[in-house]
């Protein structure tokens, strides 16, 4: 009886614990997801009550949308960039850091004032986007007043009556673009490499000097394999930023929600966001988003997948 | 036995006996030119990361046709004035209505998700494993795949250019990463306490509020880092359900928003120091912030990577 009773309040507890975060979830989170499922199939505009159902129809306009097909082709530019450049930068600097300096009777040692490199190329990473919108705005303003064209104009590099318009060059801007997110993002990944490799025991490098590896050997035989789980998940992150960029695009560029020089910096979620709040394309903007969460699932399997090695315990 | 424990420190001391000596002079340069290296690289970084953002912040004490005509030109006076200015454009403002706004989800995120966490993790019934991937499955998804009904569903609530339809939206979006994040913690606390409570004849509530929860600080630090800067830095949500509805509705722009709002504005009105002076004071917290708690943060959004 009492047995009975307390199952009887215990599912009460676990009802009256789960039913508030499931009800805003389903309500603002999954609710919404299956609808753009739904809406992807019609023609809504968003304003009016009604629409028609229209079937594959918004699928195969996106097919011929010679915009949007640009936008993927940037997406899948940054997807292959950003995580390279950013992982070895960060690598590169973490083994800095963490074995660049001298080498002493406890073998190799990290470089002094390594806490002090740590929290500044951190710093980045507590930034909002819509800072460094604006500081990489003034940076590679069009003019003598950008830090860029400012510091190349010194040096002789750059013409002071023809700067360079960074933001405006249909060949640069994506990869100057490209050049904020591995600002932003390299401190993060070095921090968190950093973390691996500490945790990394030090008689297995020991073992390695013993054997007379050199530094550059002890890197790529003993560390990489050892931190592979951490550069695994840092690239499916990684991946994930370059499929979206909309802060940055939208903001730092011409146009409607950005993609200027005449779409050339012109992204997934930027087509997105004009087709429904410009051009009042809902059905179609749902079409995007559908596209878009494929083509991130792909890339989280295809990830984890391709860089699959065996775990190493230590 | 002994030889094989002595070898390690045998050989580390026969081998900076040698690079001493001047036939062995090789393995310490090396180490002094890799050194002298490794220390450039860094360096020439830690300089790309804070000038930037120093020359942002002396932009701020400079005129408008200064920041237009040269960028390595020095602040000709040390007035504060654009700051002022930028604080009346609005910047006071926007770092109220932020603050309002993660006064209330912050807490929320951290209360609900830790509970739902909690119940997944601890107690074994029918469904658990479906209602937890439910929740974890939503961390994958871009929030761009929502957005056009997301837009709809909170207008229909009448809660688009309002702080509880913005709080609401947050702790909704920190669900699926607080979830995950507390339910690996809360699994890895050890069991005889809570055992130990019921027979004590405490209920499952107390248990949780009284014994679970303070058990889960580490944890709850952690994730609370990565809500609080996740929710102030987010600049997608609020630029699409926090615009004026009406003329009469007042502007309830989020700090993010408000910058954007401002550069534009700036723009034409064609006084920049006050758009760096508008950054720069949207910074200085961040910093204070970050260099009180680096190492927690730094730790807390690295672990909640990994997790």
């Amino acid at each position: 009886m009492s047995q009975v009773a307390r199952s009887k309040g215990r599912i009460g507890f676990i009802a009256g614990f789960l039913v508030l975060p499931l009800a805003l979830y389903l309500t603002f989170v999954i609710w919404p997801y299956v609808q753009t499922f739904g809406y992807s199939f019609t023609n809504w505009s968003g304003q009016s009550p009604t629409f028609d159902f229209v079937g594959l129809e918004n699928y195969q306009a996106l097919m011929e949308d010679e915009v949007f097909r640009g936008a993927l082709w940037h997406n899948l530019l940054l997807l292959v960039f950003v995580p390279v450049i950013t992982i070895l930068l960060a690598l590169f600097f973490a083994f800095m850091v963490n074995a660049g300096g001298r080498s002493g009777a406890g073998g190799v040692r990290g470089v002094r004032g390594s806490a002090f490199y740590k929290i500044v190329y951190f710093f980045p990473q507590v930034l909002s986007l819509a800072i460094l919108a604006v500081l990489f705005g003034a940076v590679y303003r069009s003019d003598a007043g950008g830090l860029l064209n400012g510091f190349l104009a010194k040096l002789g590099l750059v013409d002071p009556v023809h700067p360079v318009e960074w933001l405006n060059q249909p060949d640069l801007v994506l990869w100057c673009l490209l050049l904020v997110v591995v600002w932003h993002g390299v401190g993060f990944y070095l921090v968190l490499f950093s973390a691996a490799m500490q945790s990394v025991p030090k008689d297995i490098y020991e073992a390695a000097l013993l054997d007379g590896a050199g530094r550059a050997q002890t890197f790529l035989r003993v560390t990489l394999p050892l931190l592979w789980d951490s550069v695994q998940t840092s690239a499916v992150y990684l991946g994930i930023a370059a499929m979206d960029m909309f802060v940055l695009v939208s903001t730092m560029t011409s146009g409607q929600f950005g993609g200027g020089p005449d779409h050339h910096s012109e992204v997934m979620a930027t087509v997105l966001m004009r087709n429904f709040l410009y051009f009042g394309k809902s059905g179609y903007a749902c079409a995007m988003g559908v596209v878009m969460l494929l083509l991130t699932m792909i890339l989280s399997i295809v990830t984890l997948r391709a860089t699959r090695r065996e775990r190493i315990e230590f | 036995m002994t030889t094989v424990i002595k070898a390690p420190g045998e050989s580390a001391a026969e081998r900076s006996a040698g690079s001493a000596g001047p036939g062995g002079g090789k393995p310490r340069s090396d180490g002094m030119v890799l050194n002298v290296f490794s220390h450039g690289f860094l360096a020439v970084w830690a300089i790309l990361i804070v000038l930037p953002l120093v020359w942002l912040a002396l932009g701020s004490f400079k005129t408008d046709s200064q920041i237009g005509a040269s960028a390595l030109s020095w602040p000709a006076h040390w007035h504060f004035d654009a700051f002022g200015r930028a604080w009346d454009k609005g910047i006071g403002g926007y770092f109220g209505h932020t603050l309002i706004v993660l006064a209330f989800s912050v807490p929320l995120t951290m209360l609900l998700g830790s509970m739902a966490a909690y119940v997944l993790a601890r107690y074994p019934f029918p469904g658990n494993r479906i209602i937890y991937y439910f929740f974890v499955s939503g961390a994958m998804f871009p929030v761009f795949l929502a957005l056009v009904p997301l837009f709809f569903m909170v207008k229909r609530l009448d809660m688009l250019n309002t702080y509880q339809g913005l709080i609401l939206v947050y702790v909704a979006y920190s669900m699926p990463f607080t979830v995950f994040f507390m339910h690996s913690f809360f699994r890895t606390l050890p069991t005889a306490v809570h055992e130990a409570a019921v027979i004590d004849g405490a209920s499952d509530t107390r248990i949780f509020f009284q014994v679970m929860l303070p058990m889960a600080k580490p944890g709850l630090i952690s994730v609370g880092i990565f809500n609080v800067l996740g929710q102030w830095n987010q600049y997608i949500l609020p630029s699409v359900l926090m615009q004026p509805q009406s003329g009469s509705d007042p502007e309830r722009y989020m700090l993010t928003q408000g910058l954007i709002q401002l550069q534009y504005q700036m723009g034409y009105e064609t006084d920049l120091p006050v758009l760096f002076a508008g950054v720069t004071i949207a910074m200085i917290p961040m910093l204070v912030v970050y260099l009180s708690f680096q190492r927690q943060i730094q730790a807390g959004l690295t672990s909640a990577t990994l997790k």
